[in-house]
């Protein structure tokens, strides 16, 4: 077990200098001298003195300077990921609650007409942008029926964020969709697998009543995967939430990404491609390590 | 786009291309005149074949059995050839001013003579969703299969090579994939601008990596067949055993792959655009359609968005029913 988080470690840190050094490469390409504002007047010469120091002030929380907003990356990543997090936070939550019982419901009635309608209902989900599928909620929820806001929540900060139900609603509606789509298929077939388990054929042999078989048997052990769909589905939820924050006005992480793309402030994009390559990084980490934590068979073969 | 390659991965069926290449909907009708042309056939499968008089005459039965083998497949691609013709074949039948600006006729909604009515300048929203798919569909399939070229070359020679050319090679494509494709994109089209050829190509450039997996572990299953250690004894190059015995080998799960690189390159190139760092102006794709769109949307303007999403929404999902039903075709082999 030790040994294979050691590896899993490593090999996931050899990942993230990958990733350094991609964004460094980039950061010495794009013009304004953005690379030349981190490292200082009396930076070394040379690609890799300079990638050293680059990373020096990178792990001391120096991503650069905004051009367009005149301040630190990192204050404009402190105010910006708190309110990032919250929307994807409460979209997830809001997907699991919803994927899982439909993932359930799928597998019961396999190949049925219940499971035929729920397959095309969450391919059209996968296929709609999510672009397409915010502004038709705007169109149909805001501006027809008026039920909610438009934007999303214009208050700072976390709690500033999930307080505002109103304005929240759409955005996480739209993010949830999209990753109701992703997280079902998964869990249909990872339920279906369960229901062929021999553990699930004994506890029918023994008299327990569907209810309970599917509660204890088949929902505990298709909920497995779950941690490593969280884990491994942080870049495509990520990538919604530039699009989703950028329909909504809603000034998080994707939001301030964006918009710095668009106005070419190089420091800012580069900034928070790092970060989100580092979480992006970390979901993985956590998916194999978590699974390796929940599921015994997967720990005793590490060993 | 892990998901979609991490279902078509190697879960979806490693080292089945190799017979997947036969396996195909066609290889019955493909066998079939080619046994016509030589004796009597013999055998019981021979029998129901001489009964049938020609070709022309088998077809509908043929026509049926690869409806009947995946509906949903053929369901796509009847979608995929209906929107080429609306897309391709409808300007030359329907041809409204789509270059000059008539104020007084912005944002009409839909009637006789602008059936999808008109943008906030008054151009015809049918006339430029028609003039829009050429631009999505055709910078899409080319980046979409550029990208499955691509990974494929590079998970090939990746799974080819093993050792320590693999793990670096494979290192710097988990790195990438750390970065999701729409965050590298907005850096690439920041920083050069985006006309079709740049996006086509950067498209392809941040999107080969989910391929370059699934056939670098298909190339690890190949490359200890007999075929290849025979290759190799006979004194065959490295790239001769890449790219005519491992690539070819590995065409069922390329296949099927590039149907999902093509969803997803549409997906991509139409989200780029409705940020309004794709497709630039005077040009315009399906994105772009809804970004203009949503300078409108509290008037409550649905034909500036409506028409344009489901378009896209129609053509991805074909795509990856297509995927799909490849894949299960390919799959169902063993």
């Amino acid at each position: 077990m030790t040994a294979y988080l050691a590896r899993r470690v490593l090999q996931a840190l050899v990942v993230l200098v990958v990733v350094t050094l991609i964004v460094y490469a980039l950061l010495t390409r794009v013009p304004g001298s953005a690379l030349g504002a981190v490292l200082g007047p009396h930076a070394a010469s040379g690609f890799l003195p300079r990638y050293f120091s680059w990373l020096n002030q990178v792990l001391h929380g120096n991503l650069g300077f905004s051009l367009l907003h005149n301040e630190p990356v990192s204050t404009l990543l402190a105010a910006s990921l708190p309110r990032t997090v919250a929307l994807t936070g409460t979209a997830v939550l809001l997907a699991l609650i919803v994927a899982i019982p439909v993932g359930m419901l799928q597998a019961v009635n396999k190949n049925k007409l219940v499971d035929h309608v729920l397959r095309a209902l969450t391919l059209l989900c996968y296929g709609t942008p999510s672009f397409v599928l915010g502004s038709v909620l705007i169109l149909v929820f805001a501006v027809k029926l008026k039920w909610f806001g438009g934007e999303g929540p214009q208050a700072p900060g976390f709690v500033g964020v999930i307080t505002d139900w109103r304005d929240l609603t759409l955005p996480v509606l739209t993010l949830a969709l999209l990753t109701i789509a992703l997280f079902s298929r998964y869990l249909r077939s990872s339920a279906i697998d369960s229901l062929a388990q021999d553990y699930v054929r004994t506890a029918r042999a023994k008299g327990a009543g569907e209810r309970r078989v599917l509660r204890r048997h088949v929902l505990r052990n298709s909920l497995l995967p779950v941690v490593t769909l969280i884990g491994l589905t942080v870049p495509q939820i990520l990538a919604g939430a530039v699009v989703v924050e950028s329909i909504f006005n809603f000034q998080g992480m994707g939001y301030q990404l964006w918009y710095a793309a668009e106005n070419h402030d190089f420091p800012v994009v580069l900034g928070f491609t790092l970060v989100i390559g580092v979480g992006v990084v970390a979901g993985s980490l956590l998916a194999d390590v978590g699974y390796a934590l929940l599921d015994p068979r997967v720990r005793y073969a590490g060993r | 786009m892990t998901a979609r390659d991490v279902e078509s991965g190697p879960g979806g069926g490693p080292a089945r291309g190799s017979k997947g290449r036969h396996a195909g909907p066609a290889s019955g009708p493909f066998l079939a005149p080619a046994r016509a042309d030589g004796a009597e056939p013999a055998g019981g499968t021979g029998a129901p074949r001489g009964r049938r008089p020609s070709r022309v005459a088998r077809l509908p039965g043929q026509l049926r059995a690869v409806i009947s083998a995946s509906p949903l497949g053929c369901l796509a691609g009847l979608i995929l050839v209906g929107v080429a013709v609306f897309c391709f074949g409808g300007p030359l039948v329907y041809h409204p001013d789509l270059v000059h600006v008539h104020l007084a006729l912005g944002n009409l909604s839909p009637r006789a003579g602008h059936l999808l009515g008109t943008d906030p300048d008054g151009l015809d929203e049918l006339g430029l969703l028609m003039a829009g798919g050429q631009i999505s569909l055709e910078v899409g399939v080319a980046a979409g299969v550029l990208a499955a070229v691509l990974g494929s070359l590079w998970g090939a020679v990746a799974g080819y090579l093993g050792g320590a050319a693999d793990a670096i090679m494979m290192r710097v494509v988990d790195a990438g994939i750390a970065i999701p494709t729409l965050v590298l994109l907005l850096l690439v089209v920041s920083v050069f601008r985006p006309t079709t050829w740049v996006l086509m190509l950067a498209i392809a450039a941040t999107s080969w990596l989910g391929t370059a997996r699934l056939v670098r572990a298909e190339a690890l299953t190949l490359r200890t067949r007999d075929y290849v250690q025979a290759v190799r004894a006979m004194g065959g190059t490295g790239s001769r055993v890449v790219l005519r015995h491992i690539a070819p080998n590995a065409l069922g799960t390329i296949t099927v792959n590039v149907s999902f690189q093509i969803a997803n390159a549409i997906l991509v190139l139409a989200t780029l655009s409705f940020l309004n760092l794709g497709v630039q102006s005077p040009g315009s794709d399906w994105g772009d359609m809804i970004a203009s769109g949503m300078q409108e949307i509290y008037n409550g303007y649905w034909w500036q968005i409506v028409p344009a999403g489901v378009a896209i929404c129609l053509v991805v999902v074909a795509f990856t029913m297509l995927g799909d039903a490849l894949r299960d075709r390919i799959g169902a082999d063993d």
